[in-house]
């Protein structure tokens, strides 16, 4: 809401500079966004008088005016076709700078010396009105800086208004805030005129079919008016509102709008067929014509506001081009209507015409101010275009506007729900500087009355605001509270997050955040099945773009993503993670599911050290950083299982991870076929776990093992086997023997190759043996691990390489 | 004979002076002190010395061959000291040249600040709760306190599932579903993802937010006061100025907007507060007893505070971010700073 300060002072008087205001009005829930400075585009205007108009001696176009500043008369030469019937016009004098720059200069014309120039409306950009020089009021003091006597330069609050402040979409509603900001007292413009002898019950009738949607409409008869343009104090605050003159009739519409919040409509009387108004809901697929020219189709149930056989405007959003005021419009039939707010907003939002009327019919007009705006608008109608009121006024009020009375507030709930002492002299002090009627109950119970503006203010809590609010918050005492115990218990996943996070971090890892929404196409692009569940997707009704239409499914998309935009920044060597969430829709109606997942990628060099260790990353460098999260997370008894893949990850080069019989995720190269599609060019290595079974899975348990004094005993033994036989395999073989001795066993070394023969590798396997109690012999040690091995060679066909 | 000593020793110092290395300064030892040296020469022939002059002569030579015998010493182990000195010079490599190590990756500024709160209000005795980002209409609205065709749903421009199905616009649903469960006394932090149909330099359809409540009986407003007070001093630090500001939410009444002293500029007014000399930090207020209602809270009985905060602003205040999108390019460039 723009609210010129000059305007504002029509109501209250202010003395208080305008940041000291802006800053009175923010402190009390009217934030000021920001303090404009309007001024003047010109310099050095004065009124003059036009004593003579003579013509040129050498111009015919051209006209010798002699005219008065009040202390000195000067010789103007003057191509303006009006100056004959003008007696006060702007005087742009020597030395004067008017918009676009220019500074007057004296100058001879044809040979007549003209020392300054007249101006038009457009020349000095005060309106449109290029037709002649610019007519000022006769009563004006000749040589008064024009800008004063006009009123043009002003300071325009920007107020955010909160949407329970219907009453501040008015300036009288911030005057109201205002005067009891400052003490000050609210100053409400006289409605006053005189009505004709000719009845409007005689010409005209309303009826209102749906009462529900239209409770009360009200509505004068303004005869005789004669279309203009309106005078520039009109323009001057309408434009300081942000809102564009039109002629005199729609412009006072508009400013009794802004005046009392109240929006009201104005028909040319001689569109309306049968004279009358009938309002009804709408009716399916209605099409109708706004005064924009726009067509629209209206949704069932739209309050329209016919004549006796169509429609004329859309009730409460914006009037019809069958019925505007034209510049021959001669009868105004002025309407004023409360309009049911749920109903406005509905409309408006299905129609996309978000309008000054329906943003104050949505939020709640002053029921009591309907009649008021309505005698406003046909008082400054009558006066400014010079019609006759007709007598009486048309009032269909079928369904009683509730009204709140009597509102209960107790001082103690006051106190207690401030936790300040706030006397019962002062509430009632700015409950009543607020216009509410406060009367007191004794015991420190009141009953209240608010304002008919103040359609927010319904319960005791409402007044408790309104109260703190005045009293000022920063006059609150801040305290801590005293609280008692609570048995929330913690979110275990949470942790385990952080840990992981940590874990990942530590080896290099950095987080990276992706949206929750992705494109659809994503399922294809990672080549997933047509019944992968994670084609189920979420679909958003209202994306913003189409590659922000679903929820995502998998975090791997994304991640694919981050991977490209990188590289596109010539970022090649990458490590990351992201920890979020996938959604799933579930097709029952119920809510999606909602899955917590840690995924991460690895691409490039091992290292971004140029002279270190320069090593392409391979699946290996994925796996171990896997395997470093499971063993933060005390998970000894992971598997990964080659048979099982996903369809966007290289078949030979991918497995999923396997704990307890439970699959938590996969990790594997990115399938070739998925990075041509989308256009990397660099391989990588992603892995998504699911942190809800891993949070199921995890042990925290640390049991101490007593460290063995006496030395471990090492022995390597390359075996030659298959090619498929898997490493995992290997090891189990060996370790099902459960030989006491052997302490540990890993794999040291893989080989394929030359000097192999073809379909075979090697597996160096290195065997530790170690005692609890003793120093084990060279025999000891001999016996089990030749048993070992012969048990090994024996299960996978394997040789010794030698 | 007291002459021949004092000459001898002031010979033997000289020489000890022009002997630089090893072998000069031991024979330096040999001339003068070995077993045929001129000291021990001297010594030797004490019985030729008158005897009215031998104590002191006695005396002189001691000193002189304890004054030798230091110097000597000294100057071989200084020797010793710079051999070994120059041996590990040799071996000097360059520290300049950069470190090798896996660098550590980054924990995403976000979550690094999402922590810190939640690191605060735990200490304050608040609990992390979590809820559905894909939220029904009733929980993120309604029981809100902001009804269907309600000018309030304006504040928060909302993608819709279906028809009674949301995005979540703020974690504010969370506490009614958790006060739905359970008792007062209820302090509870709900932090996550939100997402506003908005899209520009200081709005992302995506981002995230902390919230905040806490029930009890006797909960005022200034509790609130003094409560967010505690906690904004702690992230933004003691000296922090800060206001509360009457705002409205529909969910909470009083309602009030925190701001504090702009970081940029200090008050003064610069591009990152508007002018205004303040910033936005959070949006609070005293839970509405219409919320309590629908939850079967008894407001005559209990109160409460609720505030919630975006995460991403807090974010770019404190690391002079300027444009929000910056926080979910994921550019490593960018990661890597935090």
């Amino acid at each position: 809401m723009l609210v010129s300060l000059k305007w504002l002072k029509d109501y209250v008087d202010i003395d208080v500079p305008p940041g000291e205001l802006a800053q009175l009005l923010t402190m009390s829930g009217l934030e000021v966004e920001e303090i404009k400075t309007i001024e003047p585009k010109f310099s050095g205007v004065v009124v003059a008088r036009i004593l003579s108009v003579k013509q040129h001696p050498q111009a015919d176009k051209l006209s010798l005016c002699e005219v008065s500043d009040g202390t000195q008369t000067y010789q103007i030469v003057c191509g303006a076709p009006n100056v004959k019937e003008v007696h006060m016009a702007p005087l742009a004098k020597v030395g004067a700078v008017i918009p676009g720059g220019y500074t007057i200069k004296s100058t001879l014309l044809r040979g007549e010396k003209s020392d300054g120039m007249l101006c038009s409306e457009e020349e000095l950009e005060i309106g449109d009105d290029a037709s002649g020089i610019m007519q000022l009021p006769g009563d004006l003091e000749p040589g008064t800086p024009l800008e004063e006597a006009l009123g043009i330069g002003d300071t325009v609050l920007d107020i955010s208004v909160t949407p329970n402040r219907s009453d501040c979409l008015s300036m009288i509603g911030v005057a109201r805030e205002v005067a009891a900001l400052t003490g000050k007292r609210i100053r409400l413009p006289k409605v006053s005129f005189r009505e004709s002898s000719e009845d409007i019950s005689s010409l005209s009738s309303v009826t209102i079919l749906d009462p529900d949607l239209c409770p009360r409409y009200t509505a004068r008869l303004i005869k005789n008016v004669k279309i203009a343009d309106s005078p520039v104090w009109l323009k001057t605050r309408l434009e300081a509102a942000g809102l564009r003159a039109i002629n005199n009739v729609v412009d006072v519409t508009n400013f009794v709008m802004l005046e009392t919040g109240q929006p009201l409509h104005a028909f040319d009387f001689r569109f309306l067929e049968e004279g009358r108004i009938v309002v009804r809901g709408s009716e399916k697929g209605e099409v109708f014509v706004s005064l924009d020219g726009k067509s629209h189709t209206l949704p069932e149930g739209t309050t329209m506001i016919c004549d006796g056989k169509k429609p004329v405007a859309i009730g409460g959003i914006m009037g019809g081009l069958n019925s505007e005021v034209k510049d021959d419009t001669n009868v105004i039939f002025l309407e004023s209507a409360y309009f049911n707010p749920s109903a406005i907003r509905r409309a408006a939002r299905r129609l996309g015409m978000p309008t000054d009327a329906a943003f104050r019919f949505e939020r709640g007009i002053d029921p009591e101010g309907v009649l008021r705006s309505l005698d406003r608008a046909a008082q400054l109608i009558a006066r400014l275009s010079g019609g006759s009121v007709c007598k009486n006024y048309l009032d269909e009020y079928p369904r009683k506007i509730k009204k709140t009375q009597n509102i209960p507030l107790r001082l103690d709930r006051l106190q207690s729900v401030i936790g300040a002492d706030i006397t019962a002299k002062e509430a009632v002090r700015i409950l009543r500087s607020l216009g509410m009627k406060v009367v007191s109950g004794g015991r420190g119970k009141y009953q209240v009355e608010p304002p008919s503006a103040r359609v927010d203010i319904e319960r005791e809590i409402d007044l408790i605001e309104e109260i703190v609010r005045l009293y000022g918050y920063d006059r609150v005492m801040p305290s801590l509270p005293a609280v008692s115990a609570s048995e929330m218990s913690a979110i275990s996943r949470l942790g385990l997050e952080e840990k992981i996070r940590l874990t990942l971090t530590g080896s290099g890892y950095s987080e990276i955040i992706n949206y929750g929404f992705t494109s659809p196409a994503s399922a294809d692009h990672l080549l997933l099945t047509k019944e992968d569940r994670r084609r189920n997707f979420v679909d958003i009704q209202n994306p913003l773009t189409e590659d922000q239409s679903v929820m995502r499914t998998t975090l791997a998309y994304g991640l694919l993503e981050t991977l490209k935009k990188n590289i596109n920044n010539s970022s090649f060597n990458l490590k990351l993670f992201e920890i979020g969430r996938a959604y799933f829709n579930l097709k029952t109606g119920s809510l999606p599911e909602e899955k917590n997942i840690v995924a991460g990628l690895l691409t490039g060099k091992i290292s971004d050290d140029l002279w270190g260790g320069n090593k392409a990353v391979d699946f290996y460098d994925l796996k171990g950083c896997l395997e470093n999260v499971f063993y933060d997370l005390k998970m000894t008894s992971c598997r990964y299982d080659a048979k099982m893949t996903e369809p966007f990850l290289h078949p030979g080069r991918s497995c999923a991870v396997v704990c307890q019989g439970v699959t938590l995720g996969y990790l594997g190269e990115v399938h070739p076929d998925v990075l041509r599609q989308m256009d990397i060019k660099n391989a990588a290595y992603i892995f998504e776990i699911s942190l809800d079974l891993l949070d199921g899975l995890r042990s925290g348990k640390i049991v101490y093992k007593e460290i063995s004094k006496f030395p471990a005993v090492v022995r390597d033994v390359a075996f030659v086997v298959p090619a498929e036989i898997e490493a995992a395999k290997m090891l189990e073989i060996v370790n099902c023997q459960a030989e006491d001795l052997l302490e540990n066993i890993v794999i040291f070394d893989k080989y394929e190759g030359k000097g192999l023969e073809a379909g075979t590798k090697s597996l160096g396997l290195r065997f530790s043996y170690k005692a609890p109690d003793r120093t084990l012999t060279d025999a000891e040690i001999s016996s089990v691990h030749e048993k070992i091995v012969q048990n090994t060679i024996k299960a996978t066909g394997a040789k010794i390489r030698s | 004979m007291i002459a021949d000593i004092q000459q001898l020793e002031k010979d033997a110092l000289a020489e000890l002076g022009k002997a630089v290395s090893e072998d000069a300064l031991l024979a330096v030892r040999t001339k003068y002190l070995g077993r045929k040296g001129l000291l021990t020469g001297m010594l030797r022939n004490i019985s030729q010395v008158p005897a009215d002059e031998k104590p002191l002569f006695g005396k002189r030579c001691n000193e002189i061959k304890n004054l030798l015998e230091k110097k000597i010493d000294e100057a071989l182990q200084g020797l010793n000291k710079g051999r070994k000195e120059q041996e590990l010079a040799g071996g000097a490599i360059d520290v300049t040249v950069p470190g090798r190590s896996t660098r550590p990756g980054r924990i995403h500024p976000v979550t690094q600040v999402l922590t810190e709160i939640c690191d605060i209000f735990a200490s304050f005795g608040f609990s992390v709760v979590e809820g559905p980002e894909v939220e029904l209409d009733y929980y993120n609205f309604e029981a809100l306190n902001i009804p269907p065709d309600h000018p309030a749903r304006d504040m928060q421009d909302t993608f819709y599932i279906e028809e009674k199905t949301v995005l979540r616009t703020h974690t504010s649903p969370v506490q009614v579903r958790v006060m739905e469960k359970v008792r007062p006394p209820v302090r509870i932090l709900s932090p996550g993802r939100v997402y506003r149909r908005d899209s520009d330099v200081s709005h992302t359809p995506m981002f995230h937010q902390i919230e905040g409540l806490l029930v009890d009986r006797m909960v005022s407003f200034a509790d609130l006061k003094g409560t967010l007070t505690a906690f904004l001093k702690k992230v933004f630090g003691d000296d922090t100025t800060l206001r509360f500001r009457p705002s409205f939410f529909p969910f909470t009444e009083p309602s009030a907007e925190v701001d504090i002293r702009c970081v940029m500029c200090a008050g003064r007014g610069c591009r990152v507060c508007g002018n205004s000399g303040w910033l936005e930090i959070l949006g609070s207020g005293m839970v509405d007893p219409a919320v309590f209602e629908n939850v079967g809270y008894d407001p005559e009985v209990y109160s409460g505070f609720a505030f919630g905060l975006g995460l991403e602003r807090i974010a770019m205040l404190k690391y002079g971010i300027s444009d929000i999108r910056l926080l979910f390019e994921n550019d490593i460039r960018f990661l890597r700073q935090f």
